[in-house]
């Protein structure tokens, strides 16, 4: 956006706040959906209409796009949209095969999905309209979304004046960015920030995925492939990890597939911990960013130089240190612990982590030994007939032994008292209320995505389009408090640059947003200290290449 | 490269070789033949061992009576260039696509292995070790006090004897021995893996393979330049006839005449598909739908059966769309099988996965590929044969071979139980399973008189 536009479009702001109005049509009306109608001189601070399309490696005919900035439409025409309707505090996703009906049905449909015991939100004055849609990601990539932090990072020092620069570095990163109409495009190159940013706003990508640096300019592989030689290849990429709660559907009993809620997200606080030690004291990294993934999980990216450089099998050779759950749909045991002891990284995730959110957490938000149908399924877990026939005896007759206590609880300890009590002694049955807790806990991880360099994953601060939460980082330090459904969201973002009315540069409106908290977090806690080191390294091997030139000179 | 130390060739121990340039030795046309069968024989039997889920120890005795076998010379002082010359014919034989090296890559890597684990004492290993020219230092005695623990720790979760204060570990970064880092076999700090004496065979196969993958590259490079038109009269035939002898079919292209159709494919799906492809076939009806791994395994195998694209899109479309819908199906799902056929991405014609692969898949949470014999408990693996129709004695005989791991062995009695008749051959293709067993039921349509 150049300056002229963007200060037009600042007044236009200042004049009539955003969004403009609001306009219901009458109730009798088949079209009562919510409408806004977009002030036309706000158009004027879009980009100018686009440039060549770049060769897109799109998988699909492109369909006429929706999108309302597209500039094979008028600019001038006031124009109608409809808005997103189903006010949505919680993480409910809408079924993403209703969508576009729903949109188009109006009315018999705005209250799906178990939303029916609530009233519409007031749509009234200043507010902005929850959800997601494309002129408030428009919005969002001109005002918010930290394009120089992104490109600093992916930079990794190469963009400074030092010698030892590589100055190609970035421009051979892979972007894709997924349009609306699920057009895809990959193989995206950039060579500065300014490009990325004029690109990200001129085509308002749904979904920004990052991929591996390659060889050469993924822009450029065609011309590349002629050579008959494999030139165009992953030559370095972050370590990365996606944890996706639909993956633990068998252990939590409050949703399921891509719902989350207070009640299971403490598994995804289990996999940081996890994962996030074992990362740092035995791997020895240390630049390691997580992110929440805006729906339903979360997203890890290891970037030292060393994590950056692994092969595709050392990749998989951290990804399996990882791996307990080895079950598939059909046979019995997910997690089997079979030896005779725990190696040190799971004893310690037992004992510093697992043992702890279990008992503590799940065990009851979950009730998970509550009703007969879920304690059968632990019992199923214990091979010996004999505990099994007595716990089941304890726990079919009494309903309950207490009032005091949970029922979970006093279960679960009935349970690991007959296991590890010296009455069975010698059986080795103790494994197994360990067997049950790492079911239960233990993270589990997408394996593919972290295996191979090629693999692309979401970038952060991206918007996710189903809850219009944005992916802001989580602090592994302090992530049992991190709250899934209070993660900023798109048109809460934009309501509160709305409020504040505009002023000063983009820094200040950042600030003025809840995203401003996760920006500094992100520079603060990963971006300075990650280009430190960078710098560090790049001075280190650099004086090391001098050295090895001046001695060869010498001999 | 100097075959080792000379002293080892006075030795009852085979030297082993780590094949870093090639020999400067003349070598009779014939031998040159005749040598690198011999090798391909080892290779070719540890691979059917491997497939049929042999254990190290099972291994290590196989190879060792695979070498006894075929890689004698009867002058024992050839022995050696015996070893070389064959290493570097097939070596030839199998740069020449991404499949033959992959296949020649892990096959050397693992006989490097086992003669590693063959050599019997400590200092042979360090000698090897040493040829490596591996930096590592073993962990000094004030170290190992700091870490005892854990490394006790991690020898108690592996089976082993604690260490003592005289075992040798070595502090070595991690990526530099994957499988161990992998299979949680060794105690990671900081980034530093503790590996014992007993397990740097991890390391030095590491090297190994990344030495011979690196020259596999370049034998093909010069391969390709110059060495096939310059030898095209005397090795290239040699070389191009070794590599198809021994690696069998693959399956990637349907059998000639052989069309399937969408309305057959139910049919021949309950007489004729294995046990593997048989249940994800009847979990896709079921689910109408089935995770990444299971569209591989099953795509690919229908693609080698004979269906075409355009009918491979229809039949997975049919079942999909009645979950996700068409649309979806269209934008997420019918890429893949357009890439399966090599119409999309690099447009490689990929071919159906043999039992190895599938038996040394991981399944995991949802998925339903890999093999039933390996991958199911034994009550769903009960179940699955009695639906198949094998019968009670039959059943035990294969729950017995799956039991000792013999996977192909358990999938070859299922064949022959299903089909009343013998398969001498043994199952180590989906493919050819449906084949032979196509083969057995039209014999037995053109002859309804006979029993």
């Amino acid at each position: 956006m150049d300056p002229v536009h963007r200060r037009i479009a600042r007044a236009d702001i200042r004049l009539r706040g955003f969004p403009p109005i609001l306009l219901y049509a009458s109730p009798s009306s088949r079209h009562e959906i919510p409408l806004v109608q977009v002030v036309p001189s706000l158009s004027l601070s879009l980009p100018s209409p686009r440039r060549s399309r770049p060769f897109t490696h799109s998988l699909l005919p492109s369909p006429p796009s929706l999108s309302f900035f597209d500039s094979r439409r008028p600019l001038h025409a006031p124009q109608l949209l409809p808005l997103p309707k189903r006010p949505s505090n919680c993480l409910a996703e809408v079924k993403e095969t209703m969508t576009r009906e729903e949109c188009e049905n109006g009315p018999a449909d705005m209250l799906i999905d178990g939303n029916k015991a609530r009233a519409p939100r007031e749509k009234q004055g200043n507010s902005v309209p929850d959800k997601f849609n494309s002129n408030y990601l428009k919005f969002y990539y001109g005002k918010l979304f930290p394009f120089s932090d992104i490109f600093k990072w992916m930079s990794y020092g190469n963009d400074g004046k030092h010698p030892g620069c590589d100055q190609t570095y970035f421009g051979r990163r892979e972007f894709s960015f997924t349009l609306d109409n699920d057009i895809y495009l990959r193989f995206q190159s950039f060579t500065s920030a300014a490009e990325l940013e004029s690109s990200i706003q001129e085509k308002c990508p749904f979904k920004i995925d990052i991929g591996p640096v390659y060889s050469v300019d993924p822009a450029k592989r065609h011309a590349y492939a002629q050579s008959g030689d494999n030139v165009f290849t992953p030559v370095e990429r972050e370590l990365i990890f996606d944890i996706d709660m639909s993956d633990y559907d068998d252990v939590r009993y409050c949703c399921s597939g891509a719902d989350v809620c207070l009640e299971c997200w403490p598994l995804m606080t289990v996999a940081i911990k996890v994962i996030d030690t074992a990362l740092r004291d035995d791997f020895g990294f240390n630049h390691i960013l997580w992110v929440y993934s805006g729906r339903r999980g979360v997203h890890c990216w290891v970037c030292d130089r060393k994590a950056r450089r692994l092969s595709n099998e050392q990749r998989a050779s951290i990804a399996d240190y990882f791996r307990v759950y080895k079950g598939n749909e059909n046979s019995d045991k997910k997690v089997s612990l079979t030896s005779p002891a725990l190696h040190p990284f799971l004893a310690r995730s037992y004992t510093e982590v697992l043992e702890g959110i279990f008992e503590e957490k799940l065990l009851l938000s979950q009730n998970i030994l509550a009703t007969e149908e879920r304690y059968e399924k632990i019992l199923d877990m214990i091979p010996d007939e004999s505990v099994t026939a007595e716990l089941r005896g304890k726990w079919q007759e009494k309903r309950q032994s207490s009032i005091s206590n949970d029922i979970n609880v006093v279960r679960w300890e009935q349970l690991k008292q007959l296991l590890q009590s010296g009455k069975h002694k010698g059986k080795g049955l103790r494994r197994y209320v360990e067997e049950i807790v790492f079911s239960f806990t233990y993270p589990r991880l997408d394996m593919e995505v972290s295996k191979h360099m090629n693999h692309l994953l979401k970038a952060p601060f991206c918007v996710h389009p189903k809850t219009g939460r944005v992916c802001v980082p989580i602090d592994p330090n302090s992530c049992e408090e991190f709250d899934p459904t209070a993660v900023p969201t798109l048109s809460m973002l934009l309501e509160e640059l709305n409020q504040g009315g505009v002023r000063g540069d983009v820094g200040d409106d950042l600030d003025r947003t809840s995203l401003g908290k996760s920006i500094r977090y992100f520079r603060s806690s990963f971006l300075q200290p990650l280009l430190k080191s960078c710098k560090e390294e790049m001075e280190s091997s650099y004086n090391a290449k001098l050295q090895q030139m001046k001695n060869s000179l010498s001999w | 490269m100097q075959p080792l130390r000379s002293h080892h060739q006075n030795d009852a121990i085979p030297a082993l070789p780590l094949y870093r340039s090639a020999p400067p030795l003349e070598v009779r046309l014939e031998d040159f033949e005749l040598y690198a069968i011999d090798r391909l024989r080892v290779l070719k039997a540890m691979s059917d061992g491997l497939s049929r889920g042999k254990n190290p120890e099972e291994m290590e005795k196989l190879v060792k009576g695979l070498l006894r076998a075929n890689m004698r010379h009867p002058q024992a002082s050839e022995d050696v260039n015996k070893d070389i010359i064959s290493h570097f014919v097939l070596r030839l034989v199998y740069c020449r696509t991404e499949d033959l090296r992959k296949w020649f890559l892990s096959m050397e890597t693992a006989l490097f292995r086992y003669r590693f684990l063959l050599l019997t004492s400590n200092d042979h290993r360090r000698a090897v070790m040493a040829e490596f020219n591996l930096p590592y230092k073993a962990v000094s005695n004030a170290e190992y006090e700091g870490v005892k623990d854990k490394l006790g720790q991690v020898a108690r979760s592996i089976g082993q004897p604690p260490p003592t204060a005289n075992d040798i570990f070595y502090k070595v970064p991690f990526e530099e021995v994957p499988e161990l880092v992998a299979n949680r076999k060794v105690y990671i700090h900081k980034g530093y893996a503790y590996v014992a004496m007993n397990q740097v065979v991890s390391l030095v196969v590491t090297q190994f393979r990344s030495h011979l993958s690196k020259a596999l590259i370049l034998t093909n490079r010069k391969w390709t330049s110059t060495i096939r038109e310059q030898e095209k009269d005397r090795l290239t035939p040699i070389v191009e006839a070794l590599s198809t002898s021994y690696l069998g079919p693959d399956y990637s292209q349907p059998r000639e005449s052989a069309e399937i159709s969408i309305k057959d494919l139910d049919q021949i799906a309950k007489s004729s598909f294995p046990l593997c492809m048989r249940h994800l076939f009847e979990k896709l009806r079921e689910d109408h739908h089935l995770k990444h791994g299971g569209r591989m395994q099953l795509g690919l195998f229908l693609k080698g059966v004979g269906l075409k694209l355009d009918d491979a899109l229809a039949f997975w479309r049919a079942e999909f769309s009645q979950k996700v819908g068409a649309e979806r199906f269209e934008k997420e799902y019918a890429y893949g099988i357009r890439h399966n056929y090599g119409k999309e991405g690099k447009r490689t014609d990929y071919t159906p996965f043999s039992c190895q692969k599938i038996i040394s898949s991981t399944p995991g949470v949802g998925d339903n590929h890999g093999c039933p014999f390996r991958h199911f408990s034994e009550e769903n693996l009960r179940a699955a044969l009695s639906r198949m129709g094998v019968g009670t004695r039959a059943m035990e005989d294969v729950m017995d071979k799956v039991r000792n791991r013999h996977y192909q062995i358990a999938c070859t009695l299922t064949f022959e139980a299903v089909h009343s008749s013998t398969c001498d051959a043994g199952i180590n293709h989906p493919n050819q399973y449906f084949i032979d067993s196509q083969k057995i039921l039209q014999s037995k349509n053109q002859s309804p008189g006979g029993s």
